[in-house]
């Protein structure tokens, strides 16, 4: 058997390979740490995998200043303490940020808004790397550039660090409803439509087709109670990141385990009510209708 | 005659395990009625289970948590078929060396998390197996390895030396994901072609 094994036919950091680790964490919990601390209760607690930041968004807001990749001392540390998947955040267009992650054994990184974009015309040129990439996106067009550039999962942006849902919810509702609307339409239609929306034509084709993103789709931005975790799987996403809301929530222990049992039980309120029972107060967060434009993560790198 | 195939979904590629197994049955002029499991309760009414690949200390966590693991271990007590996958096969091992994950003891191998590497290490390429003719495509996503495998245990492929597939009467448990390919063969192989052909 083993002599039928061809070593030299392996491949690594295929689209099939990226794409496949991102199905992995389908239905599941993504955690923000900081450091190994909080790494070691998000594995305690459920997260699929957790993913590395130097501040969690509540905290880059309220400091200011230029939001960068995490010290590759804490990724360091954070992958030797957790046996599950460890994420690292890079800024929007810093090829080199990247490339560091991806030399510590980081297992996806995240091409974020929450950091300050390090490029304002061009997004990495994901299909370079082996590690695969998660991006935000606003709406279906979005989604499709970031796919078309390499990205292995989609996650929505929301508004990273308020602990308010609604963008999150918006940005997905955008996604669902424009699949829905190209499913209806006829092969030229579906072209106009790429053209009008900056979207590779292939790809908005494989969208219709398929009625979902070809890649996976987590929430994010924003989510901070199981209930909002419930509500974004209610609204078709595969699986929810989780930033400030779990170690800005008054027991994270508490809040990170309701939270995954959450996404388990999305569809029925009887257990969501006992899941969400006794775990502390969330995050108190910042309603996103009050945010002033220039505050807003989710304009960065469209 | 339809099948009930249960995948259990409390985290992991349960979409991927849900289509594989129609394209299966279908092959065999057979429906497949596929159900999702989330909470207890659903297993006793399955003629077949599929594990999938996820993360094993969630999903773990869960089927213990939810009351599924005891109905999994019934399931396979009444002689019902399994396939178990990656994160499936850490959960009906015997010893995953790793207190992070309450294994099931449905098949007498032990297993080691993530053996191969981390995500930049996992990989694809062809891979024989016992009772396919042609090499299956396989995908290895931070995978375990298989490192001892009890008397009663067949193996049906190796990975340099080391099992990544494995059957114990209806349990075949696997270190990669069939279900991430187009390619139904091995579902084929661990439900209709033997067991539930014999029934």
């Amino acid at each position: 058997m083993s002599d039928a094994t061809d070593l030299e036919e392996l491949e690594r950091g295929t689209e099939l390979v990226k794409r496949g680790f991102a199905k992995m964490q389908k239905g599941g919990v993504i955690m923000d740490v900081v450091n190994k601390e909080q790494a070691r209760i998000a594995e305690d607690v459920g997260a699929v995998a957790v993913m590395a930041l130097e501040a969690v968004p509540a905290d880059i807001r309220k400091r200011g200043g230029v939001a960068r990749m995490p010290d590759p001392v804490d990724v360091q540390e954070i992958i030797e303490e957790v046996s599950i998947p460890v994420m690292g955040k890079a800024r929007i267009g810093h090829t080199a940020e990247a490339q560091i992650l991806q030399a510590l054994g980081v297992d996806m990184i995240d091409e974020s808004e929450v950091l300050t974009p390090a490029d304002d015309r061009y997004h990495i040129d994901k299909r370079e790397f082996t590690a695969p990439f998660v991006c935000g996106a606003r709406n279906l067009g979005e989604a499709l550039r970031r796919i078309d550039e390499g990205a292995a999962m989609i996650r929505t942006k929301g508004e990273a660090g308020t602990g308010d849902v609604n963008q999150a919810v918006h940005h997905q509702r955008n996604i669902k409803s424009a699949i829905r609307k190209l499913e209806g339409m006829t092969h030229e239609e579906r072209e106009r439509w790429a053209r009008e929306h900056e979207a590779p034509a292939d790809l908005v084709h494989d969208a219709a087709d398929r009625g979902r993103l070809p890649v996976v789709n987590f929430a994010a931005g924003g989510i901070a109670t199981p209930a909002d975790a419930s509500l974004m799987m209610q609204h078709g996403c595969d699986g929810i990141f989780v930033g400030s809301g779990i170690f800005g929530a008054e027991n994270p222990r508490e809040m990170g385990r309701a939270i995954v049992e959450a996404v388990n039980n999305w569809d029925d309120p009887e257990r969501l009510a006992e899941i969400a029972s006794d775990i502390g107060e969330g995050m108190k967060g910042d309603a996103n209708v009050d945010l002033p434009e220039e505050e807003k993560l989710q304009d960065r790198g469209v | 005659m339809t099948v009930r195939a249960g995948v259990v979904a409390v985290q992991g590629d349960v979409s991927e395990h849900a289509a594989a197994i129609r394209r299966a049955a279908d092959a065999h002029g057979e429906d497949a009625e596929v159900v999702e499991i989330r909470q207890s309760g659903t297993v006793p009414e399955c003629d077949v289970l599929l594990l999938p690949g996820g993360e094993s200390t969630t999903i773990s966590r869960l089927v213990h948590r939810e009351g599924i693991a005891e109905e999994i271990t019934a399931h396979a007590e009444a002689g019902k078929p399994i396939l178990a996958t990656c994160a499936g096969l850490i959960l009906v091992s015997t010893d995953a060396n790793d207190d992070r994950v309450d294994t099931l003891d449905l098949l007498d191998v032990t297993v080691e998390r993530n053996a191969f590497g981390r995500q930049r290490d996992s990989f694809e390429a062809p891979l024989s197996v016992t009772g396919l003719d042609e090499p299956f495509p396989a995908v290895f996503i931070r995978a375990p390895v298989i490192d001892s495998v009890g008397d009663d245990v067949e193996v049906l492929a190796e990975w340099e030396d080391d099992p990544v597939a494995v059957r114990q009467g209806p349990v075949v448990g696997l270190s990669f994901h069939p279900e991430l390919t187009d390619d139904s063969r091995i579902h084929d192989l661990a439900f209709f072609e033997t067991v539930l052909a014999g029934a």
